[in-house]
């Protein structure tokens, strides 16, 4: 036996100084609730592209601990609609470049995503996707199951399995990143810029004046603001009904796993939406795993493990030699969800607050490309032309962007 | 796993149910008069409650009866169940 490297030692230190934790001051240009990956992304786009620095991110918790912490960080632009498609390969393509602008690691590991498609309707609806991909200019194309075990040679492509592989759609340049490095890369320059990062700050409520929000309560004093953008995933229609807006969002738990570290086994993402599991392997080598939504509504930052158990069961179907991994750790995120599986981004009744909401189960992956259409939102009083089909006023119009279904389970 | 319990067939586990949303949601009594408006409120708008929150539940592998529910989506804990047409 050989003595290579143990997973996990390429791993790059952290930077000395990550951020400043200083006290807010009375009053900003620019408030965004909420310190998750978005709500960071926007800080550093407002600074980077319009030189707006007056900004606060207030965090009710620890910077990056909700979903950002928790997510499975799978990224891809393989939507099927174009409206989708136009903002999620914005964002695969500013990840391309994001460690050199972040002037951080981020591990952005380019190594393609299948998704893997188990009955006929399966495979034409795959079929349509990747030609939408075509004509969208995102790399897609679709394989045999044969060509499906050349990529991940670990997946179960026998015709005797309760859902056989009968082929898959592959994006090379989807991939995954390390997503605390993400976040800290993008507070580091929003840090630098002079933007204020504030933790352990939680909005209460919000100071209004007509149609316009002249402030934020919070748990550390009232603060003033010129324009507000909410960028706080599950926890948005709560503060949202604190102003008397109604979004159609519901918030639910959603949940995933690690196995054990194990030697490198698995070459690229596999998703699977009908058996309803998908799986990577991170850098280290343990096995990421995670599935859909619980169905019910819930705050409480777990799920139940029945939801675990099946999609345990799925995993072991399509990956038989996973069937000795051990479980090393599960947990649980809040996701906010939208009847049509797309965002609410843009404009609310109030002339000065802005909204981001509804990601959903994928909202990692938009991560730079929202912060940058949402900085040139706020900068401008405008919706940025790739978030303007994510309008709330579609549900009245009927305009929705219908993504269930369409581009596989969201991750 | 919790258990859950059905008005009808007594406490069962979780994976026999089925979610149903919001309850107490009803059909608009004019809805020829019905504005876009209103109809996107009836149709796509829910509570988001967090705390105590009425809703539908199926025991789908049971019974196959809806019921309600009122569940604190917190701790996810039920705090009652009741059969339609009944109070909480
Ligand atoms: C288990 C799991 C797996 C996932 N896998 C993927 C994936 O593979 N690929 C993908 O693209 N997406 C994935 N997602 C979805 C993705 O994580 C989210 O869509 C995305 O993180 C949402 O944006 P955010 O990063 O800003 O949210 P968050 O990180 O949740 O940020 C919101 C922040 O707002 C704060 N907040 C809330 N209320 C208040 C308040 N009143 N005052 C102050 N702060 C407040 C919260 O504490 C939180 O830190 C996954 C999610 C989960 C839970
Ligand atoms: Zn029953």
């Amino acid at each position: 036996m050989t003595h290579e490297t143990p997973p996990g030692a390429h791993l790059p230190e952290h930077a000395d100084f990550l951020w400043r934790n200083p006290e807010p001051k009375r009053t900003y240009d620019v408030v965004i609730v909420g310190g998750g990956g978005h709500g960071l992304a926007t800080a550093h786009y407002l600074a980077r592209n319009h030189g707006i620095t007056n900004v606060a991110v207030l965090e009710k918790g620890w910077l990056a601990g909700g979903n950002m912490a928790r997510n499975t960080t799978l990224i891809r632009s393989n939507y099927l609609w174009d409206e989708s498609a136009a903002i999620y390969e914005h964002a695969l393509k500013l990840w391309e470049g994001l460690e050199e602008d972040l002037g951080y690691p981020i591990l952005f590991s380019q190594r393609g995503v299948l998704n893997l498609a188990h009955t006929e309707q399966d495979v034409r609806d795959s079929v349509r996707r990747v030609e939408a991909n075509k004509l969208n200019g995102i790399d897609a194309e679709w394989l045999t199951p044969d060509e499906v075990a050349k990529i991940c040679p670990i997946v179960n492509i026998s015709d005797d399995i309760r859902y056989p592989v009968q082929g898959a759609t592959y994006q090379p340049r989807a991939g995954i990143a390390k997503h605390d490095w993400v976040a800290w890369g993008f507070a580091r320059r929003a840090d630098e810029a002079g933007v204020d990062l504030i933790q352990d700050c939680e909005v209460t409520g919000f100071i209004t004046d007509g149609d316009t929000v002249t402030g934020v309560r919070t748990s550390r004093g009232d603060i003033g603001c010129g324009t507000v953008a909410l960028c706080s995933a599950g926890h948005t229609s709560t503060l949202l009904d604190m102003l008397g807006v109604r979004a159609p969002l519901q918030s639910h738990p959603l949940q995933a796993l690690v196995s054990e570290l194990l030697e490198p086994v698995h070459p690229t993402i596999v998703m699977s939406n009908a058996v309803h599991v998908y799986v990577s392997q991170a850098h280290k080598g343990e096995l990421v795993m995670g599935a859909g939504v619980d169905s019910y509504n819930g705050y409480g930052q777990r799920g139940a493990f029945h939801v675990i158990e099946r999609q345990m069961a799925a995993a072991v179907e399509l990956f038989p030699v996973f069937a000795r991994a051990h479980l090393l750790r599960t947990w649980g995120g809040i996701v906010d969800v939208t009847p049509d599986a797309s965002p609410v981004v843009g404009h609310t009744p109030y002339r000065n607050l802005f909204v981001n909401s509804g990601w959903g189960t994928g909202g990692f992956k938009a991560t730079p490309g929202i912060g940058w259409c949402l900085a040139d939102t706020v900068a401008n009083g405008r919706p940025h032309e790739y978030v303007a089909p994510f309008a709330l006023d579609r549900f009245v119009s009927g305009a929705l962007v219908d993504e269930h279904g369409a581009a596989a389970v969201a991750h | 796993m919790q258990l859950i319990e059905c008005p009808y067939c007594g406490p069962r586990e979780e994976v026999e149910f089925h979610y149903g949303g919001q309850a107490h949601i009803a059909y608009p009594e004019t809805p020829s008069e019905l504005s876009d408006e209103e109809w996107a409120r009836y149709v796509f708008f829910r509570d988001n409650t967090k705390g105590e929150f009425a809703e539908r539940w199926s025991h789908s592998g049971g019974c196959r009866r809806w019921f309600n529910a009122v569940r604190d989506t917190r701790t996810y804990a039920f705090h009652s169940t009741y059969r339609i047409g009944e109070k909480p």
